[in-house]
């Protein structure tokens, strides 16, 4: 559905998109993730169509889109960051307006069905909630029954319990066969919904996999933690055990990549000499410790979003 | 999906967001009708010398203040309307669909001409009916055709001056610092044998005098040396109307401006 290689794009001196490739299957949902100024927006705009792009090859169902025609662009459904109601009109009339822009259009109740804005279906745009109007946004992106949807950031500024109904219906979308180019900040939304991830820092694609592998996830050591006894200290411990060192919080850490052989030697250890224990905890790095230190110095202080 | 029907269907869509659009119908319909009973009833005099000839107050006033409401509906209305929804991102979404853009454009002036129409209609037969214009078929189509011509014209300034104003907010009073002025010299409010010939010869070369004198010249043919189809006039309105395109079309943006 989309194939990126080498893509550049420079404003004035300053590139914004340093050398990007990727790869979207049909069917498949892509997290785009990374901070802002990371040229994130730069790139989802020349993917759309809007931006014209310094270097590179793009092609997004088959078609260069800086050159693409009303054809490409039925096929294609875009929810953008910005938007606001077709002010006096109601989210039905506003669904038929857009769907008359279309040769084959879904009829505007499927639409509303899909994203949950049926008893909203007379209300006027200007009087709908936030979330409502994101709902909007996507039923407008959907009416012309596209192949591509691009959503950018589609849930910036819900509640908790919004949010999971956005996923709901993303899911849906992934559900009815439609490729998704997801955009986000949010680590769990990219887990919760992508087959794909992708972290963009300062113009590069810094990691890319899978919501478990990416970053190297999968291997990534593990970090048993623990508060020591009273009267222990960490000279005390044997074996495996020699190794920790002082996490935080008063605790300390033991950093290993097999856990199992660790929590055998302490819980045996504990059991032996009666410690409670009572704060062991074993974790992996969540996807939010993966972005933050793919990103962290990666991050430019200037630029674009 | 025929390229006129795709211009209906975005048109009626327009047109029904501007009858809901009680800042719009207040600015384009109500304050042109109140202007012009205002005005008429302030000169108790009666008459007035334009064009070298004397006529009724009201025949000064109607085809005047049907050019100032023209401008309204045809220039003003649309220019705040169209950054308004540029800056909200409206027109940027419409433009991530197979919806050519010259369609958004019709739509647009079709909503500017039938409104313009509607609110000449009202004027003229205030100007008849209260004050005893005198109004002929002929006088009617004339200024009919001349108002389309004109809204169109305006239309196209809109979107040159939306290429121009940075934001929503700026629409508003850069519009009526620039028209008031323009107004006072184009004997709108003050009738123009009142107004220094010098600012006169400058309002002639601006499009709002040139579509007042050619709304007149239709109903008093007197006042343009007995011609009703007042050619020099509609072509300078038709004039701005090019040139407006012709700056549209190299600077008006569909995405919002940032900073």
């Amino acid at each position: 559905m989309i194939t990126v290689r080498g893509l550049r794009m420079s404003y004035g001196h300053y590139e914004a998109v340093r050398g990007i490739d990727l790869d979207v299957a049909r069917g498949e949902i892509l997290a785009f993730l990374g901070p802002n100024g990371a040229g994130k927006t730069t790139t989802v705009e020349i993917l759309e169509g809007f931006r014209k792009r310094t270097s590179g090859e793009v092609l997004v169902l088959g078609t260069d889109p800086a050159h693409a025609g009303p054809d490409w662009r039925a096929r294609v459904g875009v929810v953008l960051q910005e938007s606001a109601p077709e002010a006096w009109l109601t989210v039905r009339e506003c669904l038929s307006m857009y769907a008359g822009y279309y040769l084959r259009p879904l009829p505007v109740g499927r639409a509303l069905e899909l994203v949950g804005l049926t008893d909203k279906a007379d209300a006027r745009c200007d009087r709908l909630s936030g979330g409502q109007l994101r709902r909007l946004d996507m039923a407008l992106a959907l009416i012309g029954d596209p192949e591509l949807i691009f959503l950018d950031e589609p849930t910036t500024g819900f509640d908790p319990a919004a949010r999971h109904t956005a996923w709901e219906v993303i899911a849906g979308l992934r559900d009815l066969g439609k490729t998704i180019f997801l955009t986000t900040h949010y680590m769990d939304e990219a887990e919760a919904l992508a087959d794909q991830i992708m972290i963009i820092a300062a113009g590069r694609i810094v990691s890319s996999g899978t919501p478990a592998t990416i970053g190297g996830r999968a291997s990534a050591a593990t970090t048993v933690s623990f508060t020591l006894p009273d009267g222990v200290t960490a000279g005390d411990l044997p074996g495996l055990l020699a190794s920790a060192t002082a996490g935080r919080g008063g605790t300390v850490e033991i950093i290993h990549d097999q856990p199992v052989p660790v929590l055998h030697e302490l819980t045996t250890w504990a059991l032996q000499h009666g410690y409670p224990l009572s704060d062991i905890s074993a974790h992996r790095p969540t996807l939010e410790e993966i972005y933050l230190g793919l990103t962290d110095e990666l991050t430019s202080p200037k630029g674009r979003d | 999906m025929t390229a006129l029907s795709l211009v209906t269907h975005q048109a009626r869509y327009d047109l029904r967001a501007f009858r809901r659009n009680t800042r719009a119908r207040i600015f384009t319909l109500a304050v042109p009708v109140l202007l012009l009973l205002i005005l008429v009833s302030l000169f108790h005099s009666g008459t007035v010398k334009s064009g070298g000839v004397t006529v009724k107050i009201a025949v000064y006033y109607v085809p005047h203040i049907a050019a100032m409401a023209i401008v309204g509906a045809g220039l003003i209305n649309l220019l705040i309307t169209l950054v308004a929804k540029r800056e909200s991102g409206s027109l940027k979404r419409r433009r991530a669909t197979p919806v050519p853009s010259w369609v958004l454009i019709a739509g647009d002036a079709t909503t500017s001409v039938v409104s313009s129409v509607l609110i000449v209609v009202v004027l003229i037969a205030i100007g008849s009916l209260g004050f005893g214009m005198p109004v002929t078929g002929a006088a009617l189509g004339l200024a009919a055709v001349e108002t389309v011509i004109g809204a169109a014209a305006f239309c196209c300034l809109a979107y040159a001056l939306g290429g121009l104003v940075a934001n929503a907010e700026s629409a508003g009073p850069m519009v009526q610092l620039s028209t008031l002025p323009v107004y006072f010299i184009s004997g709108i409010y003050v009738p123009d044998n009142e107004l220094p010939h010098w600012l006169l010869d400058v309002a002639n070369v601006l499009p709002v005098r040139p579509m007042a004198v050619a709304l007149q010249a239709a109903f008093v043919p007197a006042t343009n040396g007995g011609q009703r189809f007042a050619a020099l006039p509609m072509l300078v309105v038709l004039a701005w109307g090019v040139v407006g395109l012709l700056i549209a079309v190299r600077t008006f943006s569909w995405a919002p401006r940032r900073a």
